[in-house]
């Protein structure tokens, strides 16, 4: 099914700081990391949008973020018009029934005291308008089902389970309220090789059966670009490239996401010698004093002074998608 | 089964020339509450100098444990090695006392992790630690010793050596911490550098770096190298041969560019055939069914056959023996003609 | 397995003809490891014949303990036919006093595990679970009543409440104000752990109230650490009581405790040792039986502490 253009999630100039502090009794606040600083995209119904980006970007914070498990320090999370980042109590309840996640760890997402049926029933435990009692139990059975799992195992513990199998129990958790959004955070990434296609399939699968927008995070670029309808590249908190799938593994303009790109290992020994490289030199900064205007500068082999005196904006540039980048350039890096 | 780079049994006068490490019919076997875990089941390899060897399994294949073989750091017991040999520059290391290990270890051998975090000691600083190397192996003084570190440091290329130097190992970053793990590594000039799954943990930038800075190493020192790998991407990138592992056996060997052109093992091809691609996009990928095999309760005959989508009856009973193809390659298929030719179905 | 939606799951590892088809839960595994330990069959089996004859001390003695069954004529006679254990200074019959004096031990010692266990355990979910000013105001105030030396505390504390009314309650609250901050330590320490997991994050995610998530999500998971040290806290209550008893704080005569006896009779120890070696003899099998144990729930409940 194809992605609609009805927006189901607006993100709205996100931002997200864990206030620094130090002192024991009387805390005095001495800086914030700014994990997400300033984040806006759409989600259409039935979409997948991939976040890439390396460890420190902030991606997992903006996943903590719409799942409302953190609050946000200023920003619009919307679902449906709604902003979830306002919302308490039984509203906050009501909506968390539309968004739902699945974790990166088989091992640890799964309670190993509960048995798979307690595990994927909780949902509607929690929201016992969505399922009668005595339905509970078939819906349980049917949700394994669905996730290619035998129904008869209802009584099993998550220990006697593979880990891929233990990510199809958390993705029948994450269906049981049939929500609208699915945030999967590195869904496959802690899967044996063998495994993750099967993953990747069941995802798809779920997605044209249900019509299920997914916001899948991870940083295997090759996974994101299989899944996803388009693709926005986050670095330091802040997201500097947004785009279509193919404008972004194919007509990148920011120097980042070229780099980026250009560092991921290609399966295919063929022309190893020859394939552009784009080696950055040491580590991203601390997201607890970025640089000054654009937070690449410091790592970018184009900077300039207006780089450090000027944010570059996150709009359309080089390449007809968004780009924060002075001197976005379109560049196919892959030449796939 | 007469194959230069694999072959089980050289004739004697062929001893003095033999690669710089022939790992040789290892099996290794774990005593564990539930019974006997055997972990690897008659492994051969061979690394020359200035080759890079490429060992590609997922969890449980036995990659790591090898490698643990050859260096000797397993726990023994529980672990027990019933058969195999371990020939470094012609001698069987298996057969070596505790000692004169210790001499190979590290010095001539050796190895590099995932974790750098948990390999380093947080109470020493990374130069101490570096300069360990030399103070122990070569009775240097600690001053020669720092200036060794920093030497080292340098070469790995991290910024700012010398005032790092006193650093403690929390005060890196993952990539630079990795860095310093391969500075302790190269510290005594070894002949074989052991990288198990050396960039799992980092980010694909920084894995870049780092896969960079083994490979320019091992230019300059001419050193063999065995990296311990689940990634396709990276195996493609670096190595010259490889060696495809499923549960606890090698079940392809090859030069590097004729297995990703064309597999002779179906897990070999399955496991490239699942490689999300460009023009695949929005169909569904090819996915290897079923679960990797229980070590405990391995299936008959070839181990990989209630996977594999060319089994026949004869999969069931016969273990199939690493076939040779050509001088160069190997694979423990009885079928591998036709899943070459890609004729069966 | 054979009708599994996806064949590709039947090679799992879970899916092989397991030995009991049951479902196994993590507290089964325990169970089932306790079953084959030959330490818990005889730690279990000594431990339940203690509670037996606390329970049923009539059944089990042969004289009685009434002051009328004491023959000041027959006292400090050794080993006989109808004086198992001898007779004491008072002409009492020392096996009959022992079987009596076992309740106080054990309810004592069951009581205290569990009343310190259930307090402590509960502060101890609360300051791990909320954190915060709830954390730190009740880690102080356990870290005070955890900085009083022991038996130094608990002769303050039944000098002042056991004056008047001593006895198995006095000694038990003695014990318990005493013990409960070590189990809010351990508890607090495993909510902290189990409550940064991701399958509370999960629960979070779906909406879950803070208290199902603490009683589904967090107590059976943190929980384990808090049986393990009650069970060995047992004998230490045990050898506390008696302490105290010895001491002549805790129970009094004409109470019976084991404690009490040992102290009775040790002026006259040299000539007549069997009122003291017996109930000394039982004291330690008991405590030796329930640390045993202990250890075998803490070998079965947490493998990694092997």
């Amino acid at each position: 099914m194809a992605p609609s253009s009805e927006r189901i999630l607006e993100v709205r100039d996100l931002v997200k700081h864990f206030a620094l502090t130090q002192g024991i009794v009387l805390k005095r606040q001495i800086g914030a990391i700014k994990a997400v600083d300033g984040v806006s995209f759409d989600l259409h119904r039935g979409e997948t949008l991939g976040i890439v980006g390396e460890s420190g970007c902030g991606k997992s914070t903006l996943a903590k973020l719409l799942m409302a498990l953190e609050r946000p320090t200023s920003g619009e999370v919307k679902i449906n018009g709604i902003d979830m980042a306002k919302a308490h109590g039984g509203e906050l309840k009501r909506m968390r029934r539309n968004i739902q996640m699945v974790m990166q760890d088989p091992y640890t997402s799964l309670n190993p005291r509960m048995t798979v049926g307690d595990i994927i029933g909780e949902p509607y435990e929690i929201h016992s308008e969505v399922a009668p009692k005595g339905d509970r139990r078939k819906k349980v059975q049917e949700l394994l089902e669905v996730v290619g799992l035998n129904p008869e195992h209802i009584n099993r513990y998550p220990h006697q389970f593979s880990g891929g199998q233990r990510q199809r129990i958390g993705i029948a958790r994450g269906l049981a309220l049939q929500p609208e959004i699915i945030i999967c955070d590195e869904p496959v990434s802690a899967l044996d090789v063998s495994i993750q296609a099967q993953v990747m399939n069941l995802l798809e699968k779920l997605q044209n059966e249900f019509n299920l927008a997914y916001i899948f995070i991870a940083h295997d670029l090759s996974v994101v670009r299989h899944i996803s309808d388009r693709v926005a590249v986050m670095y330091l908190g802040k997201i500097v490239e947004l785009g279509q799938d193919a404008a972004i593994y194919e007509r990148s303009s920011h120097p980042y996401t070229q780099a980026l790109l250009s560092a991921v290992p290609v399966p295919d020994p063929e022309g190893r010698e020859q394939r552009e490289r784009i080696i950055l030199q040491g580590d991203p900064p601390s997201p607890a004093d970025p640089p000054s205007g654009c937070r690449f500068r410091t790592r970018c082999w184009k900077a300039q002074d207006i780089c450090a005196q000027q944010e570059p904006l996150l709009e359309i540039r080089a390449g007809g998608h968004y780009s924060a980048c002075h001197f976005a350039e379109e560049h196919d890096v892959l030449h796939v | 089964m007469k194959n230069p780079s694999i072959d089980t049994h050289p004739p004697a006068d062929e001893v003095a020339q033999e690669p710089l490490l022939v790992v040789d019919n290892l099996h290794v076997e774990f005593a564990t509450r539930q019974g006997v875990v055997r972990a690897v089941n008659g492994v051969s390899y061979t690394v020359n100098a200035g080759e890079s060897l490429a060992v590609l399994g997922e969890s449980g294949s036995g990659k790591s444990v090898t490698a643990q073989a050859i260096m000797g750091i397993l726990d023994m017991p529980p672990a027990r090695i019933p058969k195999g040999e371990v020939r470094f520059r012609g001698t069987d290391v298996l057969q070596l006392s505790e000692q004169a290990r210790g001499q190979i270890r590290g010095q001539r051998i050796a190895m590099i992790f995932q974790d750098a975090l948990s390999a380093l000691n947080p109470v020493f600083t990374v130069g101490w630690q570096i300069g360990e190397m030399f103070r122990v192996h070569r009775g240097m003084s600690r001053r020669d010793a720092n200036n060794k570190a920093v030497e080292l440091m340098d070469r790995v290329r991290i910024p700012a050596a010398r005032q790092r130097v006193n650093d403690y190992p929390h005060q890196f970053s993952g990539g630079m911490r990795q860095r310093i793990m391969i500075a302790m590594a190269i510290a005594l000039d070894p002949e074989v550098l052991i990288a198990d799954e050396p960039t799992t943990a980092l980010d694909v930038t920084v894995q870049a770096q780092i896969m960079d800075l083994l490979a320019e190493l091992q230019r300059e020192s001419n050193m063999g190298l065995i990296l311990i790998t689940h990634d396709l991407g990276v195996v493609a990138d670096v190595a010259d041969k490889i060696a495809v592992m499923y549960a606890g056996r090698i079940v392809e060997h090859a030069l590097v560019h004729d297995i990703y052109k064309n597999p002779a093992h179906p897990y070999s091809k399955g496991l490239l055939d699942s490689i999300p691609r460009v023009d695949m996009k929005g169909q569904e990928l090819y996915a290897i069914k079923g679960l990797p095999p229980n070590l405990l309760n391995m299936p008959p005959g070839c181990a990989f056959h209630p996977r594999c989508p060319y089994g026949r009856p004869n999969c069931v009973t016969d273990v199939p023996p690493l076939y040779e193809i050509s001088g160069t390659r190997g694979s423990a298929c009885h079928y591998y003609r036709e899943v070459l030719d890609g004729t069966v179905q | 397995m054979s009708n599994d939606t996806l064949p590709a799951e039947s090679a799992a590892p879970s899916a092989q003809p397991a030995k009991q088809e049951k479902p196994a839960s993590l507290w089964s595994d325990a169970w089932y490891d306790l079953r084959h330990n030959k330490v818990f069959i005889i730690a279990s089996i000594m431990v339940s014949l203690f509670v037996a004859v606390s329970a049923f001390p009539g059944l089990f003695d042969t004289v009685g303990v009434a002051p009328v069954t004491c023959q000041l004529a027959e006292s400090r006679q050794g080993i006989s036919a109808a004086h198992w254990f001898g007779t004491d200074n008072l002409g009492c019959d020392v096996y009959s006093r022992v079987m009596h004096g076992a309740r106080v031990s054990i309810v004592v010692g069951f009581v205290s595990a569990v009343v310190t266990g259930l307090v402590g355990g509960a502060l101890g979910l609360l300051a791990g679970f909320y954190g915060r000013w709830v954390d730190v105001i009740l880690s102080r105030v356990a870290e005070i009543f955890f900085a009083i030396p022991s038996i130094l505390g608990a002769l303050l504390i039944l000098s002042i409440i056991g004056r008047d009314n001593a006895g198995i309650t006095s000694v038990v609250l003695a014990l318990a104000i005493l013990a409960w901050p070590m189990i809010l330590r351990i508890m607090r320490a495993a909510v902290i752990t189990a409550k940064h997991q991701d399958y509370v994050v999960a629960a979070r995610a779906l909406g879950a109230s803070p208290g199902r998530i603490m009683v589904r999500h967090i107590l059976p998971n943190a929980v384990a650490p808090v049986i393990v040290v009650s069970t060995i806290n047992l004998g230490a209550f045990i050898a506390g009581e008696a302490a105290l008893s010895f001491l002549g704080v805790g129970i009094q005569s004409p109470q019976i405790s084991w404690g009490l006896m040992i102290a009775d009779a040790r002026n006259r120890f040299l000539e007549a040792p069997l009122p003291l070696l017996f109930p000394a003899l039982f004291l330690s099998l008991t405590i030796l039986s329930v640390v045993m144990l202990g250890d075998a729930v803490r070998d079965a409940l947490d493998p990694k502490l092997r």
